[in-house]
């Protein structure tokens, strides 16, 4: 229900050059300079104004972020991207940097001035090769056009951004694990207190950004807080990408006003489900880590932050994968239950041990080696794992089994019902 | 100070410090696998989770920091359920092997288990197994029951800092390892046995010997280097089995070398036993003790006072050298020596062989110049603190090398591997970094103290040091001995003033000026060079180098078969505890000249050890103050012409695992020697 001229990526689908004839076509760069004139405070306090919230997953308000940052200039501060973008079914920061790498790189000067990072560091997921090619081109070519560098865009701020290219773990999109391998060590967690805004990238204050969180950033300081303000819903404003996958007959991404209702989303997109809006099973809403929601939820849930909470999931990164009921939910869900324990860094206890025993669980239930009692040890143990962990890897591994337990436990009971008369 | 509220309590806790610790110092313990007060935090294994308040998760207590007003609660039904659920993730596939592991009875999983462990085992699928490391002939591993608390890598990463360990894959695929499964090669690396809170790591010389309750534990102290630290005997029957460290922050923290720890079973190896003579043939053969004494009064009475000298070697506590001083003043000799390496220092003026700054003014200590010493081999405890200091300093700790390019774990500058070099310090850049300098701190080595230009050395630093020192409250001049036995030996003035320099008792042994020799356990003389005229007597309780060249063979007892007290390079008396009975017919040496002077039928003005003891310390008051350190001044060296050479200034220890009759003849120090010393082989 976005109007057309509300559409900050309007370039997405790669219809026009994304190097910087296009960009500025399109209204990238324009009077940069004058951005950079208001005060870094002014532009921090007008991010917070547009109710921007992050769009990594965690949904916390970016203005704020940027606010804890330290105030004193005697210590270099960075700014670092997190283009890592590994979540299954995300795929939004790869065609932003694909076809509107610009909007990045402008939001980058801003976002850096306002917090005063001189150093901007992309952290872009290795396999994204491609992509990083066409990143470092713009980034080339803003250089040339004095647009970052020395004295960018003829302004008194002097910014440079630099790529550096992730080695695909997944854990290394968790903001102080990519801290950690940006350093050049193994990408594990840091114990937070201290944040990153005190202690980061080489012990200097940082802040870490998503990429899309920060590729929004010069349309809001151009159109105005208020703008961006009156888009999505109260407490969720704005405009975002969705990425719709799975069970669809037009897998798509497509940026939508928050707060869009997922039926909306999915049959004006997507092509609606394969089989049919009555085929669908479940919908997985923000990237494989949350909860899934069955059909009864999804028919009218709203495609925000704060509704899926109250339905028991979360936006995370607005990654939809569809799941119809021609496929079978469990294997599923162990698919991801593999993909965690894989992807477990193995610093801390609960996860480490934990995404092993729970994958191992799942796949009994999927070749029907089950009893009907370890589901309650199944849940116990994601139980076990949740909130007892460094990072939200543990809750990540935990919650889509949570989400399966709550919506289709009869189905799986069934099942192992069904399998233990066979065998009697 | 702020205050805080534990369980409902409210607490005044020091600024700056963690939940655990504030727990720990109001007497509450948080079970802790990863957390230890000496290593970094890693906040991996969240066995500390605690509840806090405002806070949904729980916390770690070993990463938060306190602050005011914090609600910290420690029993709840919240953190109980946590701790359980992580006790049960560390038991999953952590094997059911306590009944046959090593760590069984002193392991932190079994007794944390009994708390918060579950009864039965819900796991069904299959234990995870890990091939096991390769770690050298000291540290034996079973990596299946390793739980990844990385306290290991973290103690070789900054305590001892050798970076061989590390951990490798993800997941519950993460394996601690050595670099390319290398052996460990630290003079430290034993701690890691001591910090795996496991059956991981474990003791390879001890492997499946005894249970530590069975253990007698004696407090004592040791006698492999100077540094005095202090030790943890734990013997069964009459052997003992292993060697722990005991904390003390001033010596030795909690850690203790390899040498320390493992050289206990040369004390069960090529021990001497009983009295031996030469034969017509010059054949060592067994002797009884008149047959004996009547030798000894002959050869005493026989020979001038003039043509007797003594040595005592450089592991020998102050009782029995005291009781040799006294022998030897009865008969007359005044020929003696306890520097069989000729070291430099000033007779009657402490601070020329002590280490002044003490062993905890390294802390303070802001510059650091090295002469002449293989810290690392010499004193690894030592040389772990002055890593400390200089990781963990807020400003770059410089730390300036003059003589050869031993190994060490910090930067250092090397300034020139000879004496020449010396001179660079005073002037140019050194010179005025030395000025700058509030709390110098210069350390010389022994191979510096033994070369021959050592007096010169000796009086250049120290005017160097005066020069630049501005603080009358710090004495940061040090000499670093090496042996455990030797300030004792000078502090007791077993030296012989006439004859300090050219004319010393060692090079006259050599030039054959006496007849008679009398070795108090003294192994590293050049025994080549002694004159096959003069008649050596050995009174020693390994059958060591001196051995082959010994005329008569004495045995005693060894240090852990008497009380005795040693003082440590600092100055330091402390004292070695007696944990088992010497040999059967082995004297004590203090005994045996009691018995011998008898023989002779001449007084000796003690009749028992606590006589000997109380004329010892009416004599020599600073050794009754067990533990006490009295410290000396610096005094100002006459002008002197310095005439330096380009002669490399090499470590007096080669072989760190060899350095006295004990170590020499035990059998895991020489599996170290073959596994780490192949270099200089």
């Amino acid at each position: 229900m976005i109007k057309k001229s509300n559409i900050i990526f309007t370039n997405l689908y790669g219809g026009s050059s994304p190097l910087l004839k296009g960009a500025v076509k399109r209204g990238d760069w324009k009077n940069t300079k004058s951005i950079l004139k208001i005060s870094p405070q002014k532009i921090i306090d007008c991010v917070k104004a547009s109710g921007l919230r992050g769009r990594g997953g965690a949904g916390f308000s970016t203005g704020m972020k940027w606010d804890f940052m330290p105030k004193s200039t005697n210590k270099q501060h960075y700014l670092v991207i997190n283009a890592d973008e590994g979540e299954p079914g995300t795929c939004k920061d790869r065609d932003i940097i694909r076809n509107e790498p610009h909007k990045l790189i402008e939001g980058c000067l801003i976002a850096g001035y306002a917090i005063n990072a001189t150093k901007c560091y992309i952290y872009i997921r290795g396999e994204f090769f491609n992509e990083a090619q066409i990143l470092q081109n713009a980034i080339d070519e803003a250089y040339k056009k004095k647009l970052i560098g020395k004295k960018a865009c003829n302004s008194n701020f002097n910014f440079d951004i630099y790529i550096h290219y992730g080695a695909g773990a997944y854990v290394c999109g968790e903001e102080t694990a990519l801290i950690e391998s940006l350093e050049g060590k193994k990408g594990q967690p840091r114990l937070k207190p201290p944040f990153p805004a005190n202690v980061g990238l080489f012990g200097m204050p940082t802040t870490v950004n998503n990429v899309e969180t920060i590729a929004v950033i010069p349309t809001i300081m151009r159109r105005g807080s208020q703008w961006f303000y009156n888009l999505g819903t109260k407490n969720n404003t704005g405009s975002k990408i969705f990425c719709i996958s799975g069970h669809v007959n037009k897998p798509c991404n497509v940026e939508e006003e928050l707060g869009v209702p997922l039926k909306y989303l999915i049959q004006k997109y997507a092509g609606d489900v394969i089989g049919g809006w009555d085929n669908l099973l479940a919908v997985i809403p923000g990237g494989s880590s949350v909860p899934l929601i069955p059909k009864s939820v999804c028919d009218n849930v709203l495609m925000d932050f704060d509704s899926l909470k109250d339905c028991g999931s979360g936006l995370g990164t607005a990654g939809i994968i569809v799941i119809n009921k021609q496929i079978d939910i469990v294997q599923v869900i162990s698919r991801l239950s593999e993909f965690y324990k894989h992807e477990s860094c193995g610093q801390c206890t609960p996860c480490r041990e934990g995404t092993g025993w729970l994958m191992r669980m799942m796949k009994r239930i999927q070749t029907g080696e089950f009893t009907a009692e370890e589901l309650d040890l199944l849940e116990e143990v994601t139980y076990q794992i949740e909130g007892h962990t460094i990072c939200a890897l543990g809750d990540a591994a935990a919650w889509p089994i949570q989400g399966l337990l709550k919506n289709f436990k009869n189905q799986i009971l069934n099942r192992i019902n069904k399998k233990s008369s066979k065998v009697a | 100070m702020v205050q805080i509220f534990i369980n409902g309590k409210p607490f005044k806790v020091d600024e700056g410090i963690t939940v655990i610790q504030a727990c720990e110092d109001v007497g509450i313990e948080i079970p802790r696998f990863c957390y230890h007060e000496k290593l970094s935090i890693a906040g991996n294994c969240r066995m500390c989770l605690v509840e806090m308040e405002n806070s949904q998760k729980p916390v770690a207590s070993c990463a938060m920091p306190v602050a005011e007003g914090m609600k910290i609660k420690t029993d709840t039904e919240m953190v109980v359920k946590a701790r359980k659920g992580v006790m049960e993730f560390l038991l999953i596939n952590h094997p059911l092997d306590c009944p046959i592991c090593d760590q069984g009875g002193e392991c932190d999983l079994q007794d944390q288990a009994m708390a918060y462990g579950s009864g039965i085992s819900r796991f069904v699928e299959h234990k995870r197994a890990v091939k096991d490391k390769n770690l050298g002939p000291l540290i034996k591993t079973h990596m299946t029951r390793c739980i990844h608390c990385t306290r290991c890598v973290r103690f070789a990463e900054e305590i001892s800092g050798n970076q061989q360990l590390g951990t490798i894959g993800r997941g519950e695929d993460t394996e601690i390892t050595s670099f390319l499964e290398k052996s460990i090669d630290s003079e430290m690396s034993g701690n890691i046995i001591d910090l795996c809170p496991v059956g991981a790591l474990t003791s390879k010389p001890y492997a499946y010997v005894a249970r530590p309750w069975e253990l007698k534990k004696t407090q004592s102290i040791d006698v492999f280097d100077a540094v005095g630290s202090n030790i943890r005997l734990d013997s069964k029957g009459d052997k003992i089995l292993r060697v722990l460290p005991r904390i003390n922050e001033d010596i030795n923290d909690e850690w203790i070398s390899d040498k320390t720890r493992f050289a206990y079973d040369g004390l069960n190896h090529q021990r001497i036993d009983r009295y031996y003579s030469r034969d017509l043939n010059g054949k060592l053969t067994e002797d009884s003790e008149e047959g004996v004494f009547e030798i000894l009064r002959s050869k005493f009475s026989n020979t001038k006072t003039k043509k007797i000298a003594s040595v005592v070697g450089n592991t020998v506590d102050c009782e029995s050298i005291y009781a040799l001083k006294t022998f030897l003043k009865t008969i007359g000799v005044e020929n003696f020596d306890c520097r069989q390496d000729e070291s430099f220092f000033i007779p009657n003026n402490r601070s020329s062989y002590l280490f002044n700054s003490k062993i905890s003014g390294i802390d303070e200590s802001d510059f650091c110049v090295l002469v002449g010493s293989d810290i690392k081999k010499e004193a690894p405890i030592l040389s772990a603190r002055v890593r400390q200091r200089f990781l963990n300093s807020d400003f770059s700790y410089p730390i300036l090398r003059v003589g050869s390019r031993h190994n060490v774990n910090f930067d250092v500058d090397d300034l020139g591997l000879g004496s020449t070099s010396l001179k660079k310090l005073s002037s140019g850049k050194y010179l005025s970094l030395l000025k700058k300098s509030k709390k110098p701190l210069f350390i010389l080595g022994q191979g510096a103290m033994c070369s021959k230009i050592g007096e010169q050395i000796y009086n250049f630093c120290l005017n160097l040091y005066l020069k630049v020192s501005k603080d009358q409250s710090w004495n940061g001049f040090n000499v670093l001995q090496t042996f455990s036995g030797r300030v004792g030996a000078l502090d007791l003035g077993f030296f012989n003033e006439s004859n300090m320099k050219s004319k010393s008792v060692i090079k006259k042994i050599y030039q054959g000026e006496y007849d008679v020799l009398f070795l108090m356990s003294a192994d590293d003389l050049d025994f080549g060079k002694i004159p096959s005229k003069t008649f050596v007597i050995y009174q020693g309780h390994h059958g060591d180098k001196a051995v082959s060249r010994a005329d008569l063979i004495l045995p005693t007892s060894c240090f852990t078969e008497k009380e005795g007290i040693y003082v440590n390079l600092e100055g330091r008396p402390q004292l070695s505890r007696q944990v088992k009975l010497p040999l059967p017919s082995v004297d004590h040496s203090w005994n045996f000249f009691l018995k011998f002077s008898d023989y002779l039928e001449l007084k000796m003005n003690f009749k028992n050890f606590e006589e000997l003891r109380k004329n010892m310390f009416s004599e020599y008051r600073f050794l009754s103050k067990l533990n006490e350190i009295q410290s000396y001044e610096l005094v100002q060296p006459k002008k002197y012409k310095y005439n330096f050479v380009e002669d490399e200034i090499f470590s007096n220890i080669d072989n760190f695992y060899m350095t006295d009759s004990v170590s020499r003849n035990s059998p895991t120090m020489s599996n170290c020697s073959l596994a780490f010393q192949k270099k200089s082989l």
